[in-house]
C-alpha cells in the first residue's frame, strides 16, 4: 500500500468523521426549525410530497382565518396544521395591538378536521359568537370569534 | 411540535455503521495490506445489534431523540475499532495481550440487551421517583461492596472490583453513579425549596443554613470514603461533581458550587498530605517530564507515552493502523483517548469531542424540554454525568487535571463500564421520549379540564 493512497484513506476518513457530526448538527437544526422552514422551501425531493399527501379537503374544512373587524380587518391567514395564537406578544401568529387584548389571549388549533379555541387565560376574555369561551370549544364555520377589539371568523 | 424524524435516525444509524467499517478497513489496509476479514463479522454485528436497538426504541419510544442511538453507535464503534487496531499489533508490554475485541464486542451485545430491557420494561421514568431511598441504598451499598472481605478483589491497587463466580469481575462503582443520580433527583425534587429558600445573605453570597448543609457534608464524607478505602480518585471526583451540579440545577444558587468546590479542594489537599497513593498522582501532575518519575513504578510513564503519541498524532494524526499507540500502557482502557488521539489526531479528536458534546446536549435539551421537575433534574443529572466523565479522563490524559483511572464513556474496554453507560442512554432515551412526546390534547365537554402545556 504506497503512502499516498494511506494518505487519501486518512484524510478521507477524517472527512467522513466530520461530516458525521456536521449531518448530526444539520438533524438537530431541522428539528428545531425544520417545521418553519418546510413551508417556505418547497425545493427538497421529499418536501413537495407532504403537500400533495395533504390538500384533501373534506366539505365543510375551514381553509382561511379572516379577520372581519378591528384595526387588523382584512386580514386573512392561511390554516395549515400548525396551532394559532393570537395576542399582543411577538411571537403571536396574528399580532394585535390592543389595550383589551392579552399578550397571550386565546389559540386556535385544529383536532379531527374541527378547529378549536381556547382561552389562554386572557384578562377581558375571548368570546365564540355572543358565549364566552371558558373551554376549549369547536369553531363552527363563519362564527365570529371576538378578541378585545378584532373579530375574526373561519372560512372556506 | 416534534416530529419523529425517524428515517434521519436510521440514516445516521447506518452513516456511523459505515464509518465505523471504514475504520476497519483502514486498519486492516495501513496494517496488513488488505482489508481485515473481520471487517464484514464486526460491522455486521455492530449494524445487527444497532437496528437491534433502533427497532426496540422505534417501538417502545417512537418519540425519542433521533440522535442519541447514531452519536453513541458512532462511539461505541470507534472504541472497537481502536480495541481490535491494539490487540492486533506487537506490544513490547505484557498489559497489552487483555486488549480483547471480541470480549468487548460481546459487552456490547450486553450493553443494548441492557439497553432494550431498560426501554422495554421501564415505561414511565417517573416511577424511579418512588424509588428514592431505595436507590440511594443500593448505590452506597454498591459503591462500598467491594470493601466486603471475600466478595471485594484489588486489582492494580484500586479496591474497585468484585467478584461474581463463574462470570468474573465487575465495577458496582459504575452502576453505583446511576442509583446515586436517580437518589440525588428524587431527594432535590423533594427538598429544592428549603434548600433554595432558606438561609440568608452575607457578603455577595446566600449562605444556607447549617442542618441543610447535611446532605452535602454526607456526599462529601462518602465520595472521601470512596477515595481513601478504595484508591478510587476519579469515581470520588465524578460523584461529589455531579452531586453539587444536580444541586445548583435544582437551587440555581451559586454558593452551594462555592462550598461544594471548597469542600472537594480542601478534601483533596487533606488527601494528598496524608495517603501516599493521591501524593503521587499530584507529582506527576505537576512534573510529568522527570525523568525519575517517569522509571518509577506507578509513575508518569503512562501519562507521558500519552502525551508523546498525541504529539505524534499531530494535527491529523498518523492514520489509523499506522502509529505506535501499542506503546502507551493501557492504550486500551484508560488511555484509549490518548492512542486515538495519536492515530486520528487533533481534527479526530475535535470530531469526536464534538459526538459526546452532542449527547450531552441531547440529554440537557431533554431536561429542557421535560415537563416535570424530577424528569428534569434526571435527565440533567445524568447527562452532567456523562460530560463530566469525559472531561475528567480527557483532562487527566492531557494533563490538564491529575489523572485519575476513569473510562472514556462507550470507547474503554470495560464491561461495567459499558453497560452502566448503556443503561444511561436508555433512560435519557425514555425521558427524551416522554418530553418530546406530544402533550395530551385538550379534552372537549369534559367540564373544567384544562390541560396545559409550558
Amino acid at each position: 500500500m504506497s503512502e499516498l493512497t494511506l494518505l487519501l484513506i486518512r484524510l478521507a476518513f477524517l472527512a467522513v468523521l466530520w461530516f458525521f457530526v456536521i449531518a448530526a448538527v444539520g438533524v438537530i437544526r431541522t428539528d428545531l426549525f425544520g417545521s418553519r422552514t418546510a413551508p417556505a422551501g418547497p425545493r427538497k425531493g421529499s418536501k413537495p410530497a407532504k403537500p400533495v399527501a395533504k390538500p384533501k379537503p373534506k366539505k365543510g374544512e375551514p381553509r382561511q382565518l379572516v379577520v372581519t373587524g378591528g384595526p387588523l380587518q382584512g386580514t386573512t391567514i392561511n390554516l395549515t396544521e400548525t396551532p394559532i395564537t393570537i395576542g399582543r406578544a411577538n411571537d403571536a401568529t396574528l399580532v394585535v395591538s390592543d389595550d383589551y387584548a392579552s399578550s397571550r389571549h386565546a389559540r386556535l388549533f385544529p383536532q379531527d378536521g374541527q378547529w378549536i379555541v381556547e382561552d389562554l387565560g386572557s384578562t377581558n376574555g375571548t368570546y365564540l359568537d355572543r358565549s364566552k369561551v371558558t373551554r376549549p370549544t369547536p369553531v363552527p364555520l363563519g362564527v365570529p370569534i371576538r378578541v378585545g377589539k378584532t373579530v375574526i371568523e373561519l372560512r372556506k | 411540535m416534534p416530529a419523529k424524524r425517524r428515517v434521519a435516525q436510521l440514516l445516521m444509524l447506518a452513516l456511523a455503521v459505515v464509518v465505523v467499517m471504514g475504520a476497519y478497513a483502514n486498519v486492516g489496509l495501513a496494517m496488513d495490506e488488505k482489508i481485515p476479514s473481520g471487517m464484514l463479522t464486526y460491522g455486521l454485528s455492530l449494524g445487527g445489534l444497532m437496528l437491534a436497538a433502533y427497532l426496540v426504541l422505534a417501538k417502545f419510544a417512537p418519540w425519542a431523540d433521533p440522535l442519541i442511538l447514531p452519536l453513541v453507535t458512532l462511539v461505541n464503534g470507534l472504541g472497537l475499532v481502536m480495541i481490535y487496531r491494539l490487540s492486533e499489533s506487537d506490544s513490547p508490554l505484557p498489559s497489552a495481550k487483555l486488549a480483547s475485541p471480541n470480549t468487548q464486542l460481546l459487552w456490547t451485545l450486553i450493553g443494548i440487551v441492557l439497553f432494550s430491557a431498560t426501554l422495554i420494561f421501564l415505561r414511565d421514568q417517573r416511577a424511579l421517583q418512588r424509588l428514592t431511598y431505595t436507590a440511594g441504598a443500593a448505590g452506597l451499598f454498591l459503591l462500598v461492596s467491594p470493601l466486603i472481605p471475600g466478595l471485594g478483589q484489588e486489582i492494580n491497587g484500586a479496591r474497585i472490583w468484585i467478584g461474581i463466580p463463574g462470570v468474573g469481575q465487575i465495577q458496582p462503582a459504575e452502576f453505583a453513579k446511576l442509583a446515586l443520580v436517580i437518589f440525588f433527583a428524587g431527594y432535590l425534587v423533594a427538598k429544592r425549596d428549603v434548600l433554595a429558600l432558606a438561609g440568608r445573605r452575607l457578603l455577595f453570597i446566600d449562605l444556607p443554613r447549617a442542618r441543610d448543609l447535611g446532605p452535602v457534608l454526607i456526599t462529601w464524607g462518602v465520595s472521601l470514603g470512596v477515595l481513601v478505602m478504595q484508591k478510587d480518585l476519579g469515581s470520588s471526583l465524578l460523584l461529589f461533581g455531579t452531586f453539587i451540579a444536580m444541586l445548583y440545577i435544582a437551587t440555581q444558587r451559586i454558593s452551594w458550587v462555592i462550598i461544594g468546590i471548597l469542600l472537594f479542594v480542601g478534601g483533596a489537599v487533606l488527601a494528598g498530605l496524608v495517603f501516599d497513593h493521591v501524593q503521587q498522582r499530584f507529582e506527576v501532575f505537576l512534573n510529568p517530564g522527570d525523568p525519575e518519575l517517569f522509571v518509577k513504578i506507578g509513575g508518569s510513564e503512562q501519562l507521558m507515552q500519552g502525551l508523546f503519541a498525541m504529539g505524534s498524532g499531530g494535527i491529523l494524526g498518523t492514520g489509523l493502523g499506522q502509529g505506535h499507540p501499542e506503546l502507551i500502557p493501557l492504550a486500551f482502557s484508560d488511555f484509549i483517548f490518548a492512542a486515538t488521539g495519536e492515530e486520528i489526531g487533533l481534527t479526530g479528536l475535535m470530531a469526536l469531542l464534538m459526538v459526546y458534546a452532542l449527547i450531552v446536549e441531547r440529554g440537557l435539551r431533554t431536561s429542557i424540554a421535560a415537563r416535570d421537575p424530577f424528569t428534569k433534574l434526571l435527565a440533567g443529572g445524568l447527562s452532567f454525568l456523562l460530560a463530566w466523565q469525559v472531561f475528567i479522563i480527557v483532562g487527566g490524559v492531557t494533563n490538564l487535571i491529575p489523572l485519575t483511572g476513569l473510562v472514556t464513556p462507550f470507547m474503554s474496554q470495560g464491561g461495567s463500564a459499558l453497560l452502566a453507560n448503556w443503561i444511561l442512554i436508555a433512560l435519557l432515551v425514555r425521558m427524551s421520549d416522554a418530553a418530546r412526546r406530544p402533550p395530551p390534547q385538550a379534552i372537549q365537554d369534559e367540564g373544567l379540564t384544562q390541560v396545559f402545556q409550558r
